[in-house]
């Protein structure tokens, strides 16, 4: 991979706020939330930076603050280089975000995913709903307190709630999740529950 | 091949130019051999589902190749894959709008129990929602296996009261 080592000086002269971020591929940067869009804006414009790759964000826990740091992955293809930013958001119970959309339209269901997976709301957004969870579901499912297994809630639909007599539940989980561990042999390593304690017919012992 | 099922065989020396049978025999003979299936694709088993229309396994054979994609005309559902809590009520809302009698086959683990996804955005199995016939293990389980379960869903109806059933309905 190509890196564009000129990009930082070119960043942090145009923009003293922005600092280099710590990163073992291509270049990155720390801005502040109110500067995120001019600085987004520069690189796509001054910088060549016309490809929006990704955008997430991070949650580093309820007991860290700031909270939830929203990532921006550009590309270059004209310099075919990458460039990374990422901005915190300033409130860690309620997270706001200039949305990017009028920057580039793609960042619209890049935007709706984070607000549905971390709850982080993209001011100016044009469409800000869930994506992948349905309207009503009432958790941020990615984020750090929340359990893998899932928490108990409504289905959808209040007809079929009320037909099947059933809801979402936390799933099993049976002494899992069930990842793999890195070492050798490779039948050590095989995905196995982390706590075979207890199953589906053994209660976790307290 | 087994031996014919003297209870819908046709006899011409005894019988001369009457069959004679029982109207459940008759009933389920009719709907063993046209079981159209509603595909239920929702994931990587759905592909499985297809190879077994398709010429090398070949579904027809066993009267089940009219893939219907409306429940109003379709017998057995086949849900193949994962199925979201967001599906959920999507799978029972179309189980809901087909005629009865009407079967529900579940295919693969995802299916049958979550597979794999233990997780906050899959349902557990989808007989929580709809009444399952058979369940086919299998990540995703082989042509042959959706066969297998197509017969064994037929032998189940051989045995159902089919007749009674209509008039009590």
């Amino acid at each position: 991979m190509t890196i564009d080592v000129e990009i930082t000086t070119a960043v942090s002269q145009q923009f003293p706020s922005a600092t280099p971020r710590a990163s073992l591929d291509c270049p990155a940067f720390n801005v502040p939330a109110a500067e995120a869009l001019a600085v987004l804006q520069h690189l796509r414009d001054a910088q060549g930076y016309d490809f929006l790759m990704d955008l997430t964000a991070i949650d580093w826990s309820a007991e860290k603050s700031p909270r939830f740091t929203v990532v921006w992955h550009l590309y270059s293809s004209t310099k075919h280089t990458y460039v990374r930013l990422a901005a915190d958001c300033a409130s860690d119970s309620e997270p706001v975000m200039p949305s990017a959309t009028g920057l580039w339209a793609g960042a619209d269901w890049h935007e709706r995913e984070t607000y549905d997976m971390l709850g982080i709301k993209f001011t100016g957004h044009p469409d800000l709903r869930r994506i992948l969870m349905w309207d009503a579901y009432p958790y941020f499912p990615l984020r750090k307190d929340f359990p893998l297994a899932g928490l108990p809630t409504e289905l959808s639909d209040p007809d079929i709630t009320e037909e099947t007599k059933t809801g979402v539940i936390a799933a099993p989980m049976a002494g899992g999740p069930f990842v793999a561990t890195p070492g050798e042999p490779m039948s050590d390593a095989e995905p196995r529950a982390k706590d075979e304690a207890w199953n589906e017919r053994n209660e976790k012992p307290n | 091949m087994g031996t014919a099922n003297p209870e819908i065989t046709y006899n011409s020396k005894i019988e001369g130019d009457i069959v004679v049978t029982r109207v459940d025999a008759a009933i389920n003979w009719v709907r063993n051999n046209s079981m159209w299936p509603m595909p239920m694709g929702l994931a990587c088993c759905a592909i499985e589902l297809m190879a077994s229309a398709a010429s090398r396994f070949d579904i027809a054979r066993f009267g089940a190749e009219v893939m219907r994609f409306s429940p109003r005309q379709a017998d057995c559902m086949i849900v193949a894959g994962t199925v979201t809590y967001k599906m959920a009520p999507v799978v029972r809302r179309i189980y809901d709008q087909m005629a009865t009698p009407k079967w529900v086959i579940a295919m693969g683990a995802c299916a049958s129990s979550g597979g794999m996804y233990r997780s906050y955005a899959t349902l557990q199995g989808v007989d929580r929602i709809v009444p399952v016939d058979v369940y086919i293990s299998g990540c995703p389980p082989r042509p042959e296996a959706l066969l297998d379960a197509l017969v064994k869903l037929q032998e189940k109806v051989k045995g159902e009261r089919s007749s009674s059933k209509l008039l009590s309905a």
